[in-house]
């Protein structure tokens, strides 16, 4: 693997040339929002929250190679502005109402919110008509919270052959769904697995819950972020 | 032609499944056609649909199987192009366009008239299952609305008169081809260096392959060329990167989605100049080292595939595509036809890769790009259609001459199709540097309000900018022009319905592009319902930054119809906005009353309330 030297934020750093932009920052502790990224799965700019500006350009750094003498800002005033509306149009665009969730206190997308002091977003809330699908035996799929994020359809797939998790329609009218038959036996640790790849509260487990008490939830402790920036 | 071309499917509509009834006796023998191949998903499903009228759940279960795919995966597919359904779509498919224009053209009255002589809404499929009504987006028959598509075929210039007639032969069960006599116009109303008939079959490409491939792309780059699909990168360019990509093959693409509304250019060289098309295309082969091209035409040009087919055939025919072409040992290369599923966006090239291999028809992220990694992970050239027969010309006539023609930093010629409020709606091509006021006085425009220069990701000029030159370096077009006459309303007639196509026909992907332009819609009512104040305004601008972020130049441009009308139609603007600065929607007063009164209080709201 050969090297090649970067500026992230008027630092230097040499990195692996096969990396990205996002897997480079963070192990340089400098921590990008994320919402589509999960570390492990490969990385598809979707959410856009990730945007830099890149050699002069606004770009994903969970798509963009790193490329010798590239020069990274990540943060901004600017860029900061513009991810909190990302975070606020998701809150438009579904239905959250964190109280009643299962994931609230280790939801990334409330976290983020959080994290950009969103207050009232100044978008229209658009309360679409959407689904619950608490037919699946170990799963409830529930699209009001779903961002469509796809890091469930993209999750590796050893055990999904063919694949589990798809995504239908276009536009706004694009949801996921699975496939109920092929995932009839899936064993806890599968569910278990197929939540937590999920950021937001879409894809919950059936009959375990609210285990983490309010005070000690994921979040509650630490704003997201403060890992990787190493600063607990 | 003895046989009829668009003969009626027999759709028998049963027992498959999706709560209609048909057969699906025949979907063994299309999966076998294609060899069984997944890559080949998007024929399977078009043949399905035309043969049954939809892809039910028998269907689906059985690509599944054969594909080794989950049914939800082969859902995934399906669903995200227009013209493929899980239910039934009657024997008789009606595909109403619904573009600006064709609303200008009276889209309204025939969509009215269609709904009382089938006897069904929009959306639906009527009683008898006999005949569907469905709405769609451009069809790139801009100059000759209203139009409408019915099983593959294209009808024009509709009147009620011709509805009545069309819905009565369909309920007599004729052939489309009987129904009323279709009429798609070429209209080429200005003929210049590309369509100008002066270059003999294989002129081209003899003298093409009679150079060495370096010596093409170095012909192309001296000729300035530059992409006519919207983007304008240099062709040369281009086809050097992806000779020189590492792979076990090469790929030739042709951009024919032609989704851009407003944009027909594409669909008169299909019909008009096939044959300069599939030159420059096997040039683009000789120069980048590839034996394979491939059409990726739109499913709205289905009507043209028995002329295409037969073209191909002829120029296999002469040797000017197959093996050791014109005698050249060792040169081969052939072309097939792929077909899209209804979907603009597609006409990204990468979207296009996609969809070409049986997949949803979502962008990819870029690096890597196609010339490196297209189709099937190969290095693969797309180009635009006009592209290839500017390539074809430039072959022929030399470089030297296509750099006479146009501007310094845009030569040669333009085709634009021009459509709206004009007395000769059609095809101009134009050299490069033309005003917006020359194309105005071509097409015989009078009272124009605005013009809409390349289409709804384009920008919409007002007066005092027709005197701006169609060129990359000034107003650059892939090729839609719209007249907008003073009496259109141009928030409601032209904004929304463009916001309305982008909402449709984002791929929904990524956040802004899929919720932003509802936003952005939500504002343009507000304020077209009387209720909108400056800061609206403000908002919407602020958020043109929020949409570049957006993955693919779709998204990115989705909010271009607001910020440019903003820009140039300030006024217009301010004289629907409320005077205030801020008006709250929220009756506090209203809200409490009730509690008030049955509290017995009086509140002190502490303001100018009542
Ligand atoms: C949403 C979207 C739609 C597009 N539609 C088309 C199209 O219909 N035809 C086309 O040639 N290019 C289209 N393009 C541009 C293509 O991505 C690509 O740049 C072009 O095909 C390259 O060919 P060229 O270099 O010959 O122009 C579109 C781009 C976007 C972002
Ligand atoms: S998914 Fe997250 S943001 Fe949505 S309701 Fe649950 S906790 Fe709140
Ligand atoms: S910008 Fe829109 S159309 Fe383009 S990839 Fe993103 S969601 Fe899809």
């Amino acid at each position: 693997m050969s090297k090649v030297l970067i500026t992230i934020d008027g630092k230097g750093f040499l990195a692996d040339s096969e990396k990205t932009v996002l897997e480079v920052a963070r192990e340089n502790h400098i921590y990008i929002p994320t919402l589509c990224n999960l570390e492990g799965i490969k990385p598809q700019g979707s959410c856009r929250i990730c945007t830099c500006m890149i050699d002069g350009r606004m770009m994903t750094a969970c798509t963009t190679p790193v490329n010798n003498g590239m020069v990274v800002v990540t943060k901004t005033d600017e860029l900061d502005k513009l991810r909190s509306k990302i975070v606020e149009l998701l809150f438009a665009e579904g239905n959250h109402f964190c109280p009643a969730c299962e994931r609230s206190g280790n939801c990334e997308l409330q976290a983020l919110a959080y994290l950009y002091k969103i207050m009232v977003p100044e978008f229209d809330y658009i309360f679409p008509n959407r689904d619950v699908d608490a037919t699946h035996p170990k799963l409830i799929l529930d699209h009001n919270r779903c961002i469509l994020c796809k890091r469930c359809i993209r999750r590796k797939k050893e055990a999904e052959n063919p694949t589990w998790f798809v995504f239908e329609n276009r536009g706004n009218h694009v949801k996921i769904n699975f496939d109920h038959e092929l995932t009839a036996d899936m064993d806890d640790e599968m569910a278990q697995k197929a939540m937590d790849t999920c950021p937001v509260g879409a894809i919950i487990r059936k009959e375990k819950g609210y285990d983490v008490p309010i005070g000690r939830r994921k979040y509650d402790l630490h704003p997201i972020g403060s890992d990787i920036e190493g600063k607990e | 032609m003895s046989e009829k071309q668009f003969q009626t499917p027999n759709r028998s509509h049963d027992g498959c499944g999706c709560g209609c009834s048909c057969d699906n006796s025949n979907i063994d023998a299309i999966l076998a056609k294609y060899n069984n191949d997944r890559g080949r998903l998007m024929d399977i499903l078009i043949e399905l649909q035309d043969s049954e009228g939809c892809v039910g759940e028998e269907a689906i279960a059985k690509i599944a199987e054969v594909f080794n795919m989950s049914r939800v995966d082969v859902v995934q597919t399906l669903s995200f192009y227009h013209f493929f359904s899980q239910k039934y779509r009657g024997k008789y498919t009606v595909y109403l366009n619904d573009s600006a224009v064709a609303e200008m053209m009276g889209r309204d009255e025939i969509a009215k008239a269609f709904e009382e002589e089938v006897g069904c809404k929009f959306g639906s499929v009527n009683e008898d299952g006999n005949i569907g009504l469905f709405s769609t987006s451009c069809i790139g028959m801009n100059d000759q609305e209203p139009s409408a598509i019915i099983n593959q075929r294209v009808f024009t210039k509709l009147t009620k008169e011709k509805v009545a007639k069309i819905v009565k032969g369909m309920k007599n069960g004729d052939d489309v081809e009987d129904l009323i006599g279709t009429d798609v116009q070429s209209n080429i109303l200005l003929q210049g260096p590309i369509l100008t008939k002066d270059t003999e079959l294989g002129d081209a490409i003899r003298k093409a392959i009679s150079m060495s491939p370096e010596e093409v792309i170095e012909e192309v780059k001296q000729s300035n060329l530059r992409g006519r699909g919207g983007a304008g990168f240099p062709t040369a360019l281009k086809w050097r990167f992806c000779r020189n990509a590492d792979g076990e093959k090469h790929y030739v693409f042709c951009n024919a989605d032609e989704g851009e509304p407003g944009t027909f250019k594409d669909r008169v060289i299909l019909t008009e100049r096939p044959q300069l098309l599939f030159a420059g295309m096997t040039i683009a082969g000789y120069a980048i080292g590839s034996d394979e091209g491939i059409l990726y035409l739109r499913y709205e040009y289905k009507f043209m595939e028995a002329q295409l087919k037969e073209v191909l055939q002829q120029l296999r025919d002469k040797n000017l595509l197959g093996k050791n072409i014109t005698g050249k040992e060792g040169f081969d290369f052939d072309i097939r036809i792929q077909f899209g599923g209804g979907a603009y966006v597609c006409g990204e090239e990468s979207a296009l890769l996609e969809s070409a291999e049986g997949k949803r028809g979502e962008p990819r992220d870029r690096p890597p790009f196609p010339v490196v990694k297209g189709y099937m992970q190969q290095p693969t050239a797309v180009n635009n259609v006009e592209t290839f027969c500017s390539v074809a010309k430039i072959m022929h006539k030399g470089a030297k001459w296509y750099r006479s023609l146009g501007t310094l930093d845009s030569t040669g010629s333009k085709l634009v199709s021009v459509s709206g409020d004009c007395q000769r709606p059609g095809i101009y091509e134009i050299e490069w540097g033309f005003t917006v006021q020359d194309v105005l006085n071509l097409v015989g425009a009078k009272d124009v309000q605005a013009v809409q220069v390349g289409g709804p990701s384009g920008k919409c000029i007002a007066p005092n900018e027709f005197n701006r030159k169609l060129a990359y370096e000034d107003l650059a077009t892939g090729g839609s022009i719209i007249v907008i006459n003073n009496d259109r309303d141009l928030l409601n007639d032209i904004v929304l319905n463009f916001l309305d196509f982008f909402i449709e026909e984002s791929c929904g992907s990524c956040v802004p592009c899929r919720a932003m332009t509802v936003q952005y819609k939500r504002k343009i009512e507000k304020i077209l319902a009387g209720k909108g104040v400056k800061k609206d305004i403000d908002q919407m601008l602020s958020w043109e930054k929020v949409m570049h972020m957006n993955r693919c130049g779709l998204g990115q441009s989705a909010c271009n119809p607001v910020i440019s009308t903003i820009q140039n139609f300030r006024e217009l603007y301010n004289s629907k906005l409320q005077k205030e600065e801020y008006v709250s929607q929220f009756d506090l007063a209203a809200a409490i009353k009730e509690s008030c009164e049955t509290a017995g209080r009086i509140p002190n709201l502490g303001g100018n309330h009542e």
